[in-house]
């Protein structure tokens, strides 16, 4: 119970988190620039939803031991 | 390109998805494998990306840049929350056997019909722009891929020379052997969710293809591409974004896809009906966000060649085609199609499954057994039925999207349409948000929330897009309903400026959310709403609807009704089943309580849904009514309740434990009492026997006082002999009761020599043992055994053992040891014989009083029965232990134990 509560409030902060970095006005700050030859608002737009991503993974999957689904892999 | 062999291409590629579709569902080797992997269930919410994203993303990005991105954002952020919001669906929906968005409503809100319904009508209607919109896809893809370019009017061909038509046709045919094969009481579509998934698969290759191709083929990378975008300025605005209005947009898009990915018939259908084990979601609450990002990486790069590659005007939802064709490459192009046609018909088979399913169950179902003539509710078997019902409700649904594509679809985009439908869906989100949190939503607020968001939908989306086409008059869209300004569906009440979605999507959620939460918090809930209510608030700590819903019913009705939807097979085997989780065998059960009753309706919900399965259950069972008063006591105190509960075990284990040292101190008292009545029954024949023969004696000297001499005297020594044994129980009966009210502390204990009391004993009992022919041999050591005791008490239990064990030795061969050991700490008395010795049973027993070996009332050795049990008392006084078991040659060894102290150890003791 524990663990499921923090794993709960650490989604909800990733959902936070995300809701406000990748929509206006925090995306808009982006908007016009250039990295490495990508325009920056999709440069910023991809990178910070992969790493919300990887987030969502490390919480979802890292917190405990699930022996049972390790080879409950693709086909 | 030959149209021939994409239309054969198309076919083969359906051909190949039905035939590993057959191969899983009838359980193919290592097909369940499959279809219980967390990666085919995340595959298979990848449903989401419909043609929509494959082309009509790429088209909106080639026009407005990054404004296709909320469409993925929304599901990903929605899924940060999944762990909380759709566990809980899924929870909820797994306990309660709900198998559609419509029947999750329905049942939340008191299992209503009349709602269950309403969702239907507006999901209906809702998605069937959608499904134009994947037909229209398709049909323009064929058209592209013969052509070059999409037919800018399909209403001048006949219907049968439409693409689209045959798409529609084959891809309903598709969804009837997909979606509508057999009734499952779960509706588990194995062969439909592997199929779907491998089509996510194809689509992410072909579009990936195609955008490596674009990148690295057309140009010199990706860099290369957006710089030589960056040049021309009309491009270049793609790659920005700002502006309030359009901040606004993008917030409403992000929401509408974050409600849409709940509310899809199809989502739903996939993300909870078809969900195995609910720890996939774990896993595809991250793993479909990597999905929807992968998807999307080549969207920009597309539409950026596009609009570099193709002429000004080209139609841009068909630039996933274009560009690899204009570029020569045809192969690539019939790879994009494949791609576009595994979107849509993924999405066009799901959505027709889910549809027909609450068409179904939600509308016809319900009128049909409410339609008494008809005699339905008496028909045996209804399986068949229902499966027609389901396949006429496909071919509707996909008759009324392709007649909406070939007259209606033709001005908009097909990412316009496609929000016009997620608009539409987006109204059931307050009901089921609500519904799942908050206890007081109610049936008329999820009403009256879901219909006016609805008919605001229809005039500010809907009615317009008909308008657009030249359906209706087109006046109205300009001026206003009866050409009042404020009436604008585009611009309701002056609002300007927005997106004709964003402002449609803001009016709808206003009048929802306000009728939604105004009417709950006036309209007083019913008390089965109330139940229906905690049930799905409280979903994870709470499951007592057995408790709340008070019906019995005959099991063999139950189980017919059962049967005329499922199958007499599946229906006795889930009954069957059930009985074997309780322990119960349903064949011999007659009579079902609440819990069984509640596992049949639960049972027909997943096939009828749970409005109609709650109908038909009522048809069969006797239901205590239910006030709401009572309701609201069971129900609004759950928390409480639990609470209570949780104490109440707790303090239901004490008791249980009380309970059993109660019990067990009953027993025990129950053995004494017993043992008291016995030892009262056994003193007075003890005493009775000696005074009856005394009395006999007497009386017959006083009677006849002319008795010989010889007579006399003999009856005088027995009077005498009698009077002994009389004295000698008194007395023993007297010590005993004195050795067990005085307790332990009962004389001074002094040092004293075991070894030298029982030399002593042996040598006064010499002349019994004379008397009885039996040797008495001692084993005692010539070293002093000192312990604490009294020198009286200990003789008496010494001549008691061997008394005893001279009585039971027999004559003549009788043989007795008596031996005094001593050890480090202990003193040990042992005196053995050669009797009969002790039964292992009653070595215990031997110690109580007047228990002697056999039957004490028939069979008399000769003594009391009070030596053993004195002996035992005296050794317990003395902090020692007696015991007795088997001698070396057969008869009964006792042995008594006592403490060993050093040689006058204490002499203060000894002063005393």
């Amino acid at each position: 119970m524990q663990l499921s509560t923090r794993r709960r409030d650490r989604l909800i902060g990733l959902f936070v988190a995300g809701a406000v970095l990748l929509n206006p006005p925090v995306l808009d700050l982006f908007s016009g620039g250039w990295v490495f030859g990508i325009p920056s608002l999709y440069a910023y737009f991809f990178t910070v939803w992969a790493l919300l991503i990887v987030g969502l993974a490390l919480v979802l999957e890292g917190s405990r031991a699930r022996p049972d689904d390790r080879d409950d892999g693709a086909p | 390109m030959n149209t021939a062999l994409v239309v054969a291409a198309s076919l083969v590629y359906l051909g190949l998805l039905f035939a590993v579709a057959y191969f899983v569902e009838h359980g193919g080797r290592g097909s369940a494998r499959l279809s219980r992997s967390s990666i085919v269930y995340t595959l298979s919410l990848a449903v989401y990306c419909s043609s929509w994203t494959f082309a009509g993303g790429i088209g909106r990005a080639s026009q407005s840049g990054i404004d296709f991105l909320p469409t993925y954002l929304g599901p990903t952020l929605a899924f940060c929350l999944g762990f909380v919001l759709i566990r809980k669906v899924l929870r909820v929906s797994r306990a309660n056997r709900i198998t559609s968005i419509a029947d999750l409503i329905g049942a939340r809100f008191g299992k209503s019909t009349g709602l269950a319904a309403l969702v239907t009508v507006i999901a209906v209607v809702g998605m069937v722009p959608y499904l134009a919109l994947q037909l229209k896809s398709i049909s323009s893809g064929l058209d592209v891929l013969a052509a070059g370019a999409p037919l800018v009017d399909v209403t001048s061909i006949p219907v049968l020379a439409d693409g689209a038509f045959w798409a529609a046709v084959v891809l309903t045919v598709f969804a009837m052997l997909f979606g509508s094969r057999s009734l499952h009481p779960d509706e588990h579509h194995p062969g439909m969710v592997v199929a779907v998934a491998l089509e996510s698969i194809l689509k992410l290759v072909a579009l990936t293809a195609v955008g490596v191709f674009v990148c690295f083929g057309l140009f010199h990378g990706v860099g290369d591409l957006f710089a030589r975008g960056a040049a021309n300025p009309a491009i270049a605005g793609l790659y920005t974004h700002g502006g309030v209005g359009r901040g606004i947009d993008w917030l409403a898009m992000t929401a509408l896809a974050a409600a849409a990915i709940l509310c899809l018939p199809r989502q739903f259908q996939v993300m909870v009906v078809e969900n195995v084990e609910e720890r996939h979601l774990d896993r595809a609450l991250w793993l479909f966000p990597l999905y929807l990002l992968a998807i999307n990486l080549f969207v920009l790069p597309i539409a950026v060649a596009g609009r570099l590659t193709m002429p000004v005007g080209a139609d841009p939802d068909s630039l996933v085609l274009t560009v690899p064709l204009a570029a020569g490459a045809p192969w690539l192009a019939l790879i994009a199609f494949l791609g576009g046609l595994s979107a849509s018909a993924s999405m066009v088979v799901v959505e027709a499954t889910a549809l027909s399913l609450m068409v179904c169950n939600d509308v016809v179902m319900p009128a049909l057994l409410r339609w008494r003539s008809l005699g339905l509710a008496e028909r045996p078997d209804l399986t068949r039925l229902l499966l027609w019902i389901r396949r006429i409700a496909m071919i509707g649904v996909m008759a009324l999207g392709y007649l909406y594509m070939r007259w209606d679809s033709q001005r908009y985009a097909l990412v316009s349409i496609g929000l016009m439908s997620f608009v539409a869906v987006a109204q059931f989100a307050p009901a089921i948000v609500g519904g799942l949190f908050w206890r007081g939503a109610s049936k008329a607020g999820a009403v009256a929330g879901i219909s006016a968001g609805f008919a605001v939908w229809l005039y500010t989306e809907f009615l317009p897009s008909l308008a657009q086409s030249g359906s209706l008059p087109p006046a109205f869209v300009e001026h206003g309903l009866f050409g009042l300004s404020w009436l604008r569906p585009y611009a309701l009440f002056g609002l300007n400026g927005l997106d004709p979605v964003t402002h449609g999507f803001f009016w709808t959620m206003l009048a929802n959310l306000g009728a939604f939460i105004g009417v709950s918090l006036l309209a007083r809930q019913s008390a089965i709403e109330r139940a229906q209510a905690a049930l799905f608030v409280d979903a994870f700590r709470f499951d007592a609807a057995a408790q709340i819903w008070r019906r019995t019913a005959h099991l063999p009705d139950l189980v017919t009704l059962a049967a005329r939807f499922l199958g007499r097979e599946r229906a006795d085997a889930a009954f069957a089943a059930w009985g074997r989780e309780r322990g119960v065998d349903a064949a011999k059960t007659v009579h079902a309580d609440a819990e069984l009753v509640l596992f049949g309706e639960r049972l027909l919900a997943g096939v009828v849904g749970a409005a109609s399965a709650r109908v038909l259950v009522g048809s069969v069972v006797q239901e205590e009514p239910l006030g709401v008063d009572e309701v609201m006591r069971l129900l609004d105190e759950t928390s409480r309740l639990i609470q209570a509960n949780r104490q109440l075990e707790e303090k239901s284990r004490e008791l249980e434990a009380a309970t059993s040292n109660l019990q067990a101190a009953n027993a025990r008292l129950q053995v004494l009492d017993r043992l008291k009545d016995d030892f009262v029954a056994t003193v007075n024949h003890e005493l009775r026997t000696p005074l009856t023969s005394i009395r006999t004696f007497s009386e017959i000297l006083r009677n006849h006082p002319d008795l010989p001499l010889g007579e006399r005297q003999e009856f005088l020594r027995v009077v005498v002999a009698e009077s002994e044994r009389l004295t000698r129980l008194i007395n023993q009966l007297l010590d005993l009761s004195k050795i067990e009210a005085d307790g332990t502390a009962a004389r001074p204990l002094a040092p004293l020599d075991v070894a030298a009391v029982a030399a002593d004993c042996a040598a006064s009992m010499r002349q019994v043992f004379a008397t009885n022919r039996v040797a008495l041999s001692l084993a005692i050591g010539s070293e002093p055994a000192w312990t604490m005791g009294d020198r009286d008490r200990l003789v008496q239990v010494v001549v008691n053992l061997l008394a005893n064990a001279a009585k039971f030795s027999p004559p003549g061969e009788g043989r007795v040891t008596l031996a005094v050991s001593a050890e480090a700490d202990a003193v040990e008395i042992a005196v053995a014989d050669n009797g009969p010795g002790v039964p292992a049973a009653e070595r215990e027993i031997v110690f109580e009083r007047f228990r002697q070996g056999g039957d004490p009332l028939t069979d008399k050795p000769g003594g009391v029965g009070l030596g053993l049990a004195i002996c035992q008392r005296i050794v317990a006084q003395h902090g020692g232990r007696i015991w007795v078991e088997d001698a070396p040659d057969g008869g009964a060894l006792f042995r008594v134990r006592l403490l060993r102290t050093a040689a006058r150890a204490e002499p203060l003791a000894a002063a005393e």
